[in-house]
C-alpha cells in the first residue's frame, strides 16, 4: 500500500519531473510531444486490467469492458502515430 | 506465491515508470526522438504484461479480446491516417484514455470499493476529468475531422456551463458523503459528459489544438488520480508527469498562438468573426508569372520558404522540397522558417515537412530566423498568411495584432503562392500582399510548385 504522505510526495516529484522533461523541448517536436505523453498515459490500461479483473456485476464487466477497449486504444493508437512521426525526423547530415 | 508475484509487479511498475520519463526525455530531442517512443512502448509492455498476474482477477478471456479489439482498431487508424489529420486522431485517442480513466471510476464507485474520504475525492474527481476529456476529445475529433462545421454557440453559454459545472461538483460531493449510490454515481457521469461537451462546442476550430493539448494535460492527471484508487504508483507517476507536461504545452502552444488560455475556453473568438467593413490595405495585388518567378528564385543566393498549412492541404509539400533541392543544386541557399501555428497545431508543419523529406537541420522557428528574412533575397510564401501579415506588428484593431509573425515582408522581394485573391484563415486580409516588392503566382499549390521545378532546372 502507498501511505497517504508517501502518495503526495510522489505525485509533486512526478509534477516537477514532467516539467523539466518538458521545458526545453523546440517547438518542432510539440506535435509528437504531445502525441508521444498522449500515449504515456495509455497506462490507464492496467488500471482498466484491474478494474475488469475485479468486475462481479454485469453493468461493472460492461463498463470495465469498455474501459479496457478504450485504455488499449489510447496506448496502441498513442504509439502508432507517434512513431510515425518520429522516424519522419531526418537530418541532412545522414542518419545519425 | 502472492509475495512474489506482488514484487515482481511492483518492479515492473517501477520500470515501466522509469522508462516513460526516459523516454518522454530522449522525445525532447529531434535527434533522439525516435528512440524515445520506443522505450516508452517496451515500458508500456512490461506494465500490461505483467499486469495480468495481479492476484485477486478473473475474466481474463474477456479482457484479452478488449484489448485485442481496442488495439487492433487503434493500430490500423493510426497506421493509415494521413499526416494532415494528425491533430485529430491525437485528440481521439486522447478521448480513449479519458473515457478509460471515467470507466475505472465508475467501475470502482458502483462496486462500492472506494473508501476514504481522500481517496473517494480523488476517485470522485479523476471520474469527472476523465469523462470531461472524452466527450471533449470526441468533439474535438469531429470538429477537426469536419464533421461537425461551425461553432454552436449560444446566449448565456457560459452560464449553462458554470451551472453544469455546479451540479456535477454537488453530485460529487453527494458521492463523497454518501458513498457510490447508483443514481448519483450515473447522475454524476452524465453531467461530466454533457459538460465537455457543452464546453468544446462553442471553440472555434483555430483553437482546438490548445483544447485537445489540454484534453491530454487533464486525461493524464485523471489517470493519476485513478491510480491512487488503485493504489497503482505506476499510473500516478505516468499520469502526473503527462498531467504537468501537458499543462506546459497547453501554455506553450496558446502562448504562440497569442492567446490565452481563459481566452481560448470562455469567449468562442478562433472561428474567424468575418472583419466587417475593414478598410483593405493600400495598393494592388500584382500577379507574376510561372518563368519570371523561377528566373527570381533561380538567382538568389538565399530563399527563404513559408509554408503554411494551405500547402499542406494541396499536397504540395513533396513538389517544393523537389524545387528546393534544385535550388540548392544551383548554390542557392535555403531555409524553412516556420510559423508556430503554420499547421494545425505546433509542430504539426515540422511533421508534414519531414514527411516529404526535408531534413531538419534546414528547418528553423520564428524566434531562429526572423532576423535573417532582411538578407533573404527572396521569402517563397506558400499556403500561409495570417502568420506573415504584418498588421500583426502594426494595426492595433486587428484581431491578430500582438501575435508573432514570420517577417517575410522585410525580405528584397516575395512571391507568394496562392489559390487565388481571398482573406486567410482567420477571414483578415493580408497587407504582405499588396506590398510593392510582393508579388503574387495564382495557382494550385502543387501544380505551381511542379512548374518552377522544371522552370528552374530549365535555367
Amino acid at each position: 500500500m502507498i501511505d497517504g504522505f508517501i502518495a503526495l510526495y510522489i505525485f509533486m516529484l512526478a509534477a516537477f519531473t514532467g516539467y523539466e522533461v518538458i521545458a526545453r523541448v523546440p517547438v518542432i517536436l510539440h506535435t509528437p510531444l504531445m502525441s508521444g505523453s498522449n500515449f504515456v498515459h495509455g497506462i490507464v490500461l492496467v488500471g482498466a486490467m484491474v478494474a475488469m479483473g475485479r468486475a462481479e456485476t454485469t453493468l461493472e464487466l460492461t463498463i470495465a469492458f469498455v474501459g479496457v477497449v478504450l485504455a488499449a486504444g489510447n496506448a496502441v493508437g498513442g504509439y502508432a502515430v507517434t512513431e510515425r512521426m518520429l522516424e519522419m525526423f531526418k537530418s541532412s547530415k545522414g542518419k545519425r | 506465491m502472492g509475495n512474489f508475484s506482488a514484487t515482481a509487479i511492483q518492479a515492473s511498475y517501477f520500470i515501466a515508470a522509469a522508462l516513460f520519463i526516459f523516454g518522454l526525455k530522449r522525445m525532447s530531442s529531434p535527434v533522439t526522438a525516435r528512440s524515445g517512443i520506443v522505450w516508452a512502448g517496451v515500458g508500456m509492455v512490461v506494465a500490461t504484461l505483467i499486469t495480468f498476474l495481479t492476484p485477486g482477477m478473473g475474466n481474463y478471456l474477456l479482457m484479452t479480446v478488449a484489448i485485442a479489439v481496442g488495439g487492433i482498431a487503434a493500430w490500423v487508424t493510426g497506421r493509415r491516417v494521413a499526416m494532415t489529420d494528425m491533430p485529430q486522431m491525437i485528440a481521439l485517442y486522447n478521448g480513449m484514455g479519458g473515457g478509460a480513466a471515467g470507466a475505472i471510476a465508475a467501475v470502482e464507485l458502483f462496486a462500492g470499493d472506494v473508501h476514504g474520504t481522500a481517496v473517494l475525492t480523488l476517485g470522485v474527481l479523476g471520474g469527472i476529468i476523465g469523462a470531461v476529456s472524452f466527450s471533449g476529445s470526441l468533439i474535438a475529433f469531429a470538429k477537426l475531422q469536419g464533421l461537425i462545421k461551425r461553432s454552436i454557440r449560444f446566449s448565456g453559454q457560459n452560464l449553462v456551463n458554470i451551472v453544469l459545472l455546479a451540479a456535477t461538483v454537488l453530485a460529487g460531493a453527494a458521492i463523497v458523503v454518501h458513498g457510490g449510490v447508483p443514481p448519483i454515481v450515473t447522475a454524476l457521469f452524465a453531467l461530466a459528459l454533457l459538460l465537455g461537451i457543452t464546453m468544446t462546442l462553442p471553440i472555434g476550430g483555430a483553437d482546438m489544438p490548445v483544447v485537445i493539448s489540454l484534453y491530454n494535460a487533464l486525461t493524464g492527471l485523471a489517470v493519476a488520480f485513478e491510480g491512487f484508487v488503485l493504489n497503482n504508483a505506476a499510473m500516478i507517476i505516468a499520469g502526473t508527469v503527462v498531467g504537468s507536461a501537458g499543462t506546459l504545452l497547453t501554455q506553450l502552444m496558446a502562448k504562440a498562438m497569442n492567446r490565452s488560455l481563459a481566452n481560448v475556453l470562455f469567449s468562442g473568438f478562433g472561428e474567424a468573426p468575418a472583419t466587417e467593413g475593414a478598410a483593405g490595405p493600400a495598393g494592388t495585388l500584382k500577379a507574376i508569372e510561372t518563368a519570371d518567378a523561377a528566373v527570381m528564385l533561380g538567382f538568389s543566393e538565399k530563399v527563404i520558404v513559408v509554408p503554411g498549412y494551405g500547402m499542406a492541404v494541396a499536397q504540395a509539400q513533396h513538389k517544393v522540397w523537389e524545387l528546393c533541392q534544385a535550388l540548392i543544386a544551383r548554390g542557392v541557399t535555403v531555409k524553412f522558417a516556420i510559423h508556430p501555428v503554420a499547421g494545425r497545431m505546433p509542430g504539426h508543419m515540422n511533421v508534414l515537412l519531414a514527411e516529404a523529406g526535408v531534413p531538419y537541420d534546414l528547418i528553423y522557428d520564428e524566434a531562429e530566423i526572423n532576423a535573417e528574412f532582411e538578407t533573404a533575397d527572396v521569402a517563397l510564401v506558400i499556403g500561409a498568411n495570417d502568420v506573415v501579415n504584418p498588421v500583426a506588428r502594426t494595426d492595433k484593431s486587428s484581431p491578430i495584432y500582438g501575435m508573432p509573425i514570420l517577417n517575410a515582408d522585410k525580405a528584397k522581394n516575395v512571391i507568394v503562392i496562392k489559390r487565388g485573391q481571398g482573406a486567410g484563415f482567420s477571414g483578415i486580409e493580408n497587407a504582405l500582399f499588396y506590398l510593392d516588392h510582393a508579388r503574387m503566382l495564382y495557382g494550385d499549390g502543387q501544380a505551381k510548385a511542379g512548374e518552377l521545378v522544371q522552370a528552374v532546372k530549365a535555367l
